[in-house]
C-alpha cells in the first residue's frame, strides 16, 4: 500500500497562497453595505399603516438600526458563497478529528426536515393537529431504547453538555429520593471538558480519578474513592483513547454495591452501534450526541442533540414534557410528572436534529452494525499503517479512533499542532491535538466508516510524508499551513484586545480617541 | 448500503493489512457476554423514498395548512429561499467548529458578522457566537449575573416566557439561586412596587422580558434605574427580536438573551433555533459561549479567530464559565444572512407591518361582543384578549376551520382562565384575520 519511500524523499516545494483572487479577498458585509439596497421584499400592507411613534408612545419608538447591512440579493449571494469556499468540510474531504465522530451528513435528511407540515410545526400547536411530530420524536426514542438497551429515553437536551447536566440532575434526584443526593462525582483524567463543567452545574463536586497504565480504570483505585458520598462515575466507553473499558462489569458493580451510579458519556457510541449495548454492561445513565453518531450535519458548531437514555429506576425522573403513547394510539406530551427534574430547554428539544437523525437510523436499520464494524476497521486500518511512524503511547487494541503521540516528531522540534496544520496543506482537517489530556502531544485520529479506502490511504500517505517532513524540513511543518487562504493567526493578539464586531470607520476612530 | 464507501474486497483487504481474519477479532475488547448476537429490533433499512414517504405520511398528520394565530416564542415570519440554499452548501453544512480557523474563515467571518448584527440590533456591545436557544440563552444570563455580583437571589418577572422560566429553576435549584417571582399590573407590565419589595439590595438581577409573555413591552429604563443604584444588572429577554426593527433596543439592560428563531428560522416544532446573548464590554470575560474575534496573520492578512477561550470548558473544565460546548452556528448563519437580505429598509418595514396587522386584528377581534383585551400596555405584535368562553372550547373549534387558535395563558397563569395572546405577523393576511375573527364571532354566538 502506501508509500512508505516518502521518508526518503525530499519534501514538496511551499505552495504559494492565492490571495490575488477576488473569492480570497471578499470583505465583510457591512464594507458592501449602500443606502438604498435591499436584498429582500415583503408583500405590501394590506390594512392601513401606523406610526410607532403613536403605536407605541414616543419613549418606544425606534428610528433604525445603526450600521445595518444595505445590500442586494446577488451581493449576498456571492458574499456568502465566497466566504463558503474558505471553509473544509465533510462534503470536500475526511475529518480525521478524534472523539467528533465527522461522518457524512445525507442529504435525504436536509430534505424532510424542510417539508411542510413538519418544519412548518409550531410547538405549542394542539396534540391533535401534531400526531406527525410526535410520532416522529416516539419513533426515535424506541429506536435510540433499542441501540442502547436502555429502558427510556428524553430527546430534549439541545446537545451533548446539556444532555450530561441532565443526566446529573436525574442522578441527584434519583438520589435524593433514596434520601441523600450526595456529594461528589468521579471524572477519570481522560474524560471530555464538558463532563466536569456539567456535574458543577449539577451541584456537584468533581473528583478526578486516574487512569492506569493501560490508559483504563483500575477497579481497585476506584474502589477507593468509591464512598458514600460519591453519587455517580461519569465514563466514556469506549474511552477517548479509543478502548473498551474491559472490566465495565465490574466497574458498575463496584459503583452499584456503594448506591452509586454508572453515568456513560455516549459521544463514542460510533464504536458500539450493533456491537454492545450501554444497557448490557451496567450503564445507569447515558447521552448521545446525534450530530456524531447519528450523522446529523455540524453546521461549523451545531445544532446538536443530547437525548439522555435511562435505566428504569429513572424513569420518574425524565424533563418534562415525556413523549407517550396512549392506549388509543395516540401520540400526547406528558406534563404531570410530579418526580421530574424539571425542563432543561424550551419546547421539545431540537426537533429537526431528531428528524435527521430518525432518517439516518432508518436508512440503515439493522445494518447499523455495518457502519459501526467499517468505523473500526477504518481506525485500525491506519494505526496498522501509521505505528512504525507515530509513537502509541497506549498499545490496547482501538476501536472507532487511535491515539498516537508526537513523541518521536518532538526530537526535531515539531509538535502534534504543527503536524496537524501541516496536514491542513495536504487537504485533510487536523486530527484531534488537545486531547485526550492523559497524553502529551497527543494525535487523535477518528476516521468514521464514511471513508473509503482510498481515502484512508490518501491520510495515511499524508501522515507519513509529514514524518518524513519532521525529520528533513522541520521548519516547513513548524511553519505550516502554507495553502490556506491565510496563515496562522495571532490568537495572542485576538484575546489580549478583542475586537469582537464590525464598526463602521468613524466610530473605530471615536473608540480609538477615547 | 449507500452511505458506506466499500466494497466487500476492499474490506477484506483491508482486515489482511491490519493482519487479522475477520472483523470480529477488532472487537475482541468488548467481553463476549456483551457482544449482540442478534441483529437489532431497528425499522428499516429503508431506501431514499420509502425515507421521504415516512415523513411525508407523518406531515400529513400535522397542521399543514393551517392559518395560526400562535406565537409565544415561535413565529411565523418571511423567510428567504436565498438564505436556505446558501446554508444548505455543504461547506457551511457538513463543516466542523472552526477550531482549525485557516480552513474556517467563512464560517468564522459569518460569525463575526452575526456577532455584529446582534450588537446593532440590541444596543450592546458584545455579543457571542450563539447559544443554544433563548430558554437557556436566559438562563445562562441568570447564571452570568450571579458571577458578576456575587449574589444569588434574581428578582424575575411572572411575565417572562414560562417555559423559560421553568429552564430556569431546573438549573437554579442545585445552583443556590434564589428565584423570587414579580407579578404584573393591570398594563401587563411588571410590578415595579413589588420590586421595591423584594429588596433590591441583595439581588443579582431583575429579569424582564420584552415584549413579553402577555405582548406587552416593559419600561427598561426605569427598571434599570432601580436595579443599578442596589448593585444589581438588569438581564431583558427577547423573544420576538422582528420588535427591534421598530422598538427602542434595551441599551440599559446589562445582559440580553434572545431567541432569534425570528430571523428566518423555521418553527420546525421547537428547534433547532438560535439563541443569542449580548452583553457590556466589561462583561465580556463572564460570557459563556464561543466568540470570534479579528485578528491577523504574519503577512498582516485580515482573518478571524474563535477567542478567550479560557472562558470555556475545554480549556477550564470544572472552572468554566458554562457547560456549553456545540452551539447553534448554522442556524447563526441563517439568521446573518437573513437579516443582510432583509436589510435595514427591510426589517423595519417587516416590522412595521407586524405593527400594523397586529392593531387591525386588535380592532377586529374587538368589535366581537364579550371579547375585550385585557392589558393596556404598549405592544408588538401580541396582545393579550379575554373571552367570554373557554379558550380551549374556542380553540377545539377553530381548529375544524384549519385555525389554530391564539395562546391559552390558563395553564400558567391560573389567575388568567379565559385569557389568550393573540400573534399577527406580517406572514398573516387581511383575510386570514377577519376570517378568523368571523369564525370566532359564530364560535361566541352558538348556543353553549
Amino acid at each position: 500500500m502506501s508509500s512508505k519511500s516518502t521518508l526518503n524523499e525530499a519534501p514538496a516545494a511551499v505552495i504559494r497562497k492565492a490571495a490575488q483572487h477576488v473569492v480570497q479577498n471578499e470583505g465583510l458585509i457591512f464594507e458592501k453595505s449602500a443606502p438604498g439596497k435591499r436584498g429582500m421584499e415583503i408583500p405590501p400592507l394590506d390594512v392601513p399603516a401606523v406610526n410607532p411613534a403613536v403605536a407605541l408612545g414616543r419613549e418606544f419608538a425606534r428610528e433604525d438600526v445603526e450600521g445595518f447591512p444595505e445590500v442586494s440579493e446577488i451581493e449576498v449571494v456571492r458574499h456568502f458563497t465566497r466566504l463558503s469556499t474558505w471553509n473544509y468540510a465533510i462534503d470536500l474531504g475526511m475529518y480525521p478529528l478524534g472523539s467528533c465522530t465527522m461522518k457524512y451528513n445525507p442529504r435525504v435528511n436536509e430534505f424532510v426536515a424542510r417539508l411542510e407540515g413538519l418544519a412548518s410545526e409550531h410547538p405549542e400547536q394542539p396534540g391533535e393537529v401534531s400526531q406527525g411530530c410526535l410520532r416522529i420524536l416516539y419513533d426515535l426514542q424506541k429506536c435510540l431504547i433499542s441501540i442502547t438497551g436502555m429502558d427510556a429515553a428524553t430527546l430534549q437536551p439541545a446537545a451533548g453538555a446539556q444532555g450530561e447536566l441532565t443526566g446529573l440532575l436525574m442522578i441527584r434526584a434519583y438520589l435524593e429520593s433514596q434520601g441523600n443526593p450526595r456529594k461528589k462525582v468521579l471524572i477519570p483524567d481522560s474524560a471530555h471538558g464538558t463532563n466536569p463543567a456539567s456535574v458543577v452545574i449539577a451541584g456537584y463536586e468533581v473528583q478526578n480519578i486516574k487512569s492506569n497504565a493501560q490508559g483504563q480504570i483500575d477497579t481497585d483505585h476506584l474502589r477507593e474513592f468509591v464512598k458514600e458520598d460519591v453519587a455517580a462515575l461519569m465514563l466514556t466507553n469506549p474511552n477517548t483513547l479509543g478502548v473498551f473499558e474491559e472490566r465495565i462489569a465490574e466497574i458498575a458493580a463496584v459503583l452499584h454495591d456503594r448506591g452509586a451510579l454508572l453515568y456513560m458519556d455516549g459521544a463514542n457510541m460510533n464504536a458500539l452501534a450493533g456491537i454492545a449495548r450501554p444497557g448490557d454492561f451496567g450503564v445507569d445513565v447515558m447521552h448521545l450526541n446525534l450530530h456524531k453518531t447519528f450523522s446529523t450535519p455540524h453546521g461549523g458548531g451545531g445544532p446538536g442533540a443530547g437525548p439522555v437514555m435511562v435505566r428504569k429506576i429513572l424513569e420518574p425522573f425524565l424533563p418534562i414534557p415525556v413523549v407517550v403513547q396512549r392506549e388509543n394510539g395516540q401520540y400526547a406530551l406528558e406534563h404531570n410528572r410530579p418526580q421530574s427534574v424539571g425542563r432543561v430547554r424550551a419546547y421539545c428539544g431540537n426537533f429537526g436534529v431528531l428528524l435527521r437523525a430518525l432518517a439516518y437510523t432508518l436508512a440503515y436499520g439493522p445494518g447499523i452494525r455495518q457502519a459501526t464494524e467499517d468505523a473500526v476497521l477504518n481506525a485500525n486500518y491506519i494505526r496498522k499503517n501509521l505505528e512504525d511512524l507515530f509513537d502509541l503511547p497506549y498499545s490496547l487494541p482501538s476501536m472507532h479512533e487511535v491515539v498516537f503521540s508526537d513523541a518521536r516528531q518532538k526530537a526535531r522540534g515539531v509538535n502534534t499542532m504543527d503536524m496537524a496544520k501541516r496536514l491542513l496543506d495536504y487537504g485533510f482537517h487536523a486530527y484531534t491535538t488537545a486531547f485526550p489530556l492523559i497524553v502529551p502531544g497527543a494525535m487523535m485520529i477518528e476516521p468514521t466508516e464514511s471513508e473509503s479506502k482510498e481515502e484512508c490511504d490518501l491520510f495515511i500517505d499524508a501522515m507519513r510524508s509529514i514524518a518524513a517532513e519532521a525529520e528533513m524540513n522541520p521548519d516547513l511543518v513548524k511553519s505550516a499551513p502554507h495553502s490556506t487562504r491565510v496563515g496562522r493567526l495571532d490568537e495572542v493578539a485576538a484575546a489580549r484586545k478583542p475586537i469582537l464586531r464590525w464598526r463602521p470607520a468613524d466610530e473605530k476612530e471615536l473608540a480609538h480617541d477615547a | 448500503m449507500r452511505y458506506l464507501p466499500k466494497s466487500p474486497s476492499e474490506r477484506h483487504e483491508m482486515l489482511k493489512a491490519i493482519g487479522v481474519g475477520s472483523v470480529e477479532e477488532l472487537f475482541q475488547s468488548v467481553p463476549e457476554k456483551f457482544r449482540l448476537r442478534a441483529p437489532l429490533d431497528l425499522p428499516g433499512p429503508l431506501s431514499e423514498m420509502e425515507i421521504i414517504q415516512y415523513f411525508q405520511n407523518r406531515a400529513a398528520e400535522n397542521a399543514r395548512g393551517f392559518g395560526s394565530f400562535l406565537g409565544a416564542g415561535v413565529y411565523r415570519h418571511v423567510r428567504s429561499v436565498t438564505a436556505d440554499a446558501l446554508v444548505q452548501r455543504g461547506e457551511f453544512l457538513t463543516s466542523y467548529t472552526p477550531y482549525q480557523a485557516e480552513i474556517s474563515q467563512g464560517t468564522l467571518t459569518a460569525i463575526f458578522e452575526f456577532q455584529t448584527l446582534m450588537c446593532q440590533l440590541t444596543g450592546q456591545d458584545v455579543a457571542n457566537a450563539s447559544m443554544y436557544d433563548g430558554s437557556t440563552a436566559l438562563t445562562e444570563a441568570v447564571l452570568m449575573a450571579q458571577r458578576l455580583t456575587g449574589r444569588s437571589r434574581v428578582l424575575v418577572a411572572r411575565s417572562v416566557h414560562p417555559e423559560y422560566r421553568q429552564v430556569l429553576a431546573t438549573y437554579a435549584r442545585n445552583l443556590g439561586i434564589e428565584i423570587v417571582d414579580i407579578g404584573y399590573t393591570q398594563s401587563g407590565q411588571l410590578d415595579r412596587a413589588a420590586i421595591e419589595k423584594a429588596k433590591l439590595g441583595d439581588a443579582a438581577a431583575i429579569v424582564a422580558q420584552s415584549p413579553n409573555f402577555f405582548g406587552v413591552l416593559e419600561e427598561l429604563p426605569a427598571l434599570a434605574e432601580a436595579a443599578h443604584p442596589a448593585g444589581a444588572l438588569l438581564v431583558t429577554c427577547i423573544t420576538e427580536p422582528v420588535s427591534l426593527g421598530v422598538v427602542r433596543p434595551p441599551t440599559e439592560a446589562d445582559i440580553v438573551a434572545m431567541e432569534g428563531q425570528a430571523f428566518g428560522v423555521s418553527p420546525s416544532y421547537g428547534g433547532p433555533y438560535v439563541g443569542v446573548l449580548a452583553t457590556r464590554e466589561k462583561f465580556v470575560r463572564q460570557m459563556p459561549g464561543r466568540l470570534a474575534g479579528q485578528t491577523t496573520d504574519a503577512a498582516g492578512r485580515r482573518g478571524f479567530v474563535l477567542t478567550l477561550a479560557t472562558r470555556e470548558q475545554h480549556i477550564r473544565r470544572e472552572k468554566a464559565t458554562s457547560n456549553i460546548c456545540t452551539n447553534e452556528a448554522l442556524y447563526a448563519l441563517a439568521a446573518t444572512i437573513h437579516l443582510c437580505l432583509l436589510g435595514k429598509e427591510g426589517l423595519r418595514e417587516q416590522a412595521l407591518h407586524n405593527l400594523a396587522k397586529a392593531r387591525f386584528a386588535l380592532a377586529e377581534l374587538e368589535k366581537i361582543p364579550g371579547v375585550r383585551r385585557v392589558f393596556s400596555g404598549p405592544f408588538f405584535n401580541e396582545f393579550t384578549l379575554e373571552f367570554p368562553r373557554s379558550v380551549k372550547m374556542i380553540n377545539d373549534d377553530l381548529l375544524r376551520e384549519k385555525i389554530i387558535g391564539p395562546y391559552p395563558l390558563g395553564t400558567h397563569y391560573p389567575e388568567l382562565t379565559k385569557r389568550a395572546v393573540v400573534c399577527v405577523t406580517e406572514t398573516t393576511s387581511r383575510a386570514e384575520i377577519e376570517h378568523m375573527c368571523a369564525a370566532v364571532r359564530r364560535i361566541l354566538e352558538r348556543p353553549v
